[in-house]
């Protein structure tokens, strides 16, 4: 499925915040989001997903217009995110949140007499899920107890639970800690093939290696977009943002 | 640590067992004939408690307004006993019914906000319905309350007597059978997701649940449960005062479910049958100066932190106890 974006644009009040941000998103394809802090990517996946209502522009999966979808919809359309600071239940075990997630895609969150725990399809699945990102062992735990770069592990699981057609990552990678980078990069390097993803990061190393092509955000409005080849030559890029760095 | 045992460790505990806890300590209760009519008092408290705990511990929603459901269960109740039948299950699916819609057409409107504001119209409209109830005397007597209606016999064998067996033995099996429907409600993947919703709004939103018609859901057979408790208590009281549709009595309700726990059930009836033995002995030796007693213990509830109290808990010597299983300390 491709997503299209086309001309969004929304303010708060007088502060405009997103300019008429056009792009696609084709299956399986990696696209990175970069830009310096209140360039509005945030604010732009929010738009997506639809946790925020846009003031012009449209969301489309495929031809099927988005827009005035509301967010849970949209999920059960392919649309999946992850979010810049861990939003997880604190005190549910990671096995029942992604067999939560599972209920949520099946349509099964309606059903209130079996337990939960009784389905077994369901729980073989979640387990799936968790092998595939090594959280077996964190399994019965809830996410006040795993270590950060584990609850950003949570996050992708969930979503991936989704099987979604389109994953938006914001910044999976903020505020994990050194020693624990290399198993989150590892599981975002294994998503499958044919999942297209949208991320926003600020880690540069990660974005050009990850990243199949580069959309930079400055003040709202798309400042550059094309390879990360391409990227790193633009002359307004080099002085706006990346700076000596590239 | 396996898989199995981790899913050991994190299964539900058996409803069947808590109900048969429930119903054995609750048969002890037929050694003291004395406390009869206390003791079903407790009961229905119970009932009304647990229902409680579905909007507060489970879905995450402090209301001061569930009175509002129970009082509608106790004048439905009385009304169809006055008017229509006698039977006393007539009156309690009445009654349930009652408290159900009364969730449902309220929730529409007061599960749009939440905190304060939420916990406000919650008040508003337990004190609509307590001036709607002293407005319309020809259906509900006004300050006078309902009475002199009959109950038949329960089942047609059981009558109700005067010493209060029979009322306390109906209480307790409606209670009994509320709570395994209750426990299997709150362990089923609809009630995972609202305790989700409880912890974690956005999460659930993201992952594709309709929030709001979960928690509408909740809010329904939370009504539902709680008018079954005004039934019952117009059925073995034998009258409706307005003091059903109180604001005091949705507080004394949170109360005992904070004293017992929110959140996890039992806690529910713990905290009822705590709260309802002390103020019964504690208001027979000193009427005036009881609720002292409930406010210290609701001090030391609520200040002394939760892992000290269980800390002392566990320092109690428990022969009979079998060793800890292992997979559920780590799990902890």
């Amino acid at each position: 499925m491709t997503l299209s974006i086309r001309k969004l644009d929304k303010s708060f009040g007088g502060l405009h915040v997103t300019r008429s941000v056009s792009f696609e998103l084709g299956r399986g394809e990696r696209l990175a989001l970069i830009g310096p802090n209140g360039a509005g990517k945030t604010t732009l996946v929010n738009l997506i997903s639809g946790t925020l209502k846009p003031t012009g522009g449209d969301v489309y999966l495929d031809e099927r217009r988005l827009t005035h979808l509301p967010q849970a919809r949209r999920v059960r359309c392919g649309l999946a995110r992850t979010f810049q600071i861990t939003t997880l239940p604190p005190r549910m075990p990671v096995l029942n949140q992604i067999e939560m997630a599972i209920h949520a895609r099946l349509g099964m969150e309606h059903r209130w007499w079996r337990p939960f725990s009784a389905c077994r399809e369901v729980r073989d699945e979640a387990w799936a899920v968790l092998e595939r990102l090594g959280l077996e062992k964190a399994a019965g735990l809830a996410p006040s107890n795993l270590a950060y770069g584990e609850q950003r592990l949570v996050e992708i699981a969930l979503a991936l639970a989704l099987r979604p057609e389109v994953l938006m990552l914001d910044e999976p990678m903020a505020g994990v800690p050194r020693g624990e980078s290399r198993t989150v990069l590892r599981a975002l390097e294994e998503l499958p093939g044919s999942l297209s993803i949208l991320m926003i990061e600020h880690d540069m190393d990660l974005v050009f290696s990850y990243a199949q092509r580069i959309i930079v955000l400055a003040e709202g409005r798309i400042m550059a977009e094309g390879t990360p080849e391409e990227i790193r030559r633009h002359p307004e890029v080099r002085t706006a943002y990346l700076g000596a760095k590239a | 640590m396996n898989r199995a045992s981790i899913e050991r460790a994190l299964a539900p505990s058996s409803p069947a067992r808590h109900v048969g806890i429930i119903v054995a300590v609750g048969l002890c209760g037929l050694l003291l004939p004395d406390q009869w009519p206390l003791l079903a008092r407790i009961g229905v408290m119970a009932l009304f408690v647990l229902s409680l705990d579905l909007v507060v511990g489970i879905a995450g929603l402090a209301t001061l307004g569930h009175v509002a459901f129970f009082g509608m269960g106790a004048y439905t109740a009385g009304i169809v006993a006055l008017r229509w039948s006698a039977d006393p299950l007539v009156g309690l699916a009445a009654g349930a019914a009652a408290g159900a819609l009364t969730a449902a057409v309220s929730g529409v409107l007061v599960l749009r906000y939440q905190g304060f504001t939420f916990l406000m119209l919650t008040v508003a409209v337990a004190q609509i319905l307590h001036s709607l109830a002293n407005k319309l005397r020809g259906l509900t007597g006004g300050d006078d309350g309902l009475s002199g209606f009959a109950v038949d016999p329960v089942l047609g064998i059981a009558p109700f007597d005067l010493e209060g067996k029979v009322a306390y033995l109906y209480a307790l099996a409606v209670l009994a059978a509320s709570y395994y429907v209750v426990k299997r409600i709150v362990d089923s993947p609809f009630g995972l997701s609202v305790q989700g919703v409880h912890q974690c709004r956005a999460r659930m939103s993201a992952l594709g649940t309709p929030v709001a018609r979960q928690l509408w859901k909740m809010y329904v057979a939370a009504g539902l449960f709680a008018g079954m408790a005004g039934a019952v208590s117009a059925q073995i009281s034998g009258i409706v005062g307005l003091d059903s549709f109180g604001f005091s009595l949705s507080a004394e309700a949170l109360v005992m479910l904070i004293l017992g726990g929110a959140g996890r059930l039992y806690g529910a009836l713990v905290g009822a049958a705590i709260f309802m033995a002390l103020h019964h002995t504690a208001s027979s030796i000193n009427p005036y100066h009881w609720l002292f007693v409930i406010g210290g213990l609701l001090m030391l509830i609520v200040l002394v932190p939760q892992a000290r109290l269980a800390a002392w808990f566990r320092a109690v010597p428990r022969p009979w106890a079998a060793p800890p299983r292992a997979g559920k300390r780590e799990a902890a």
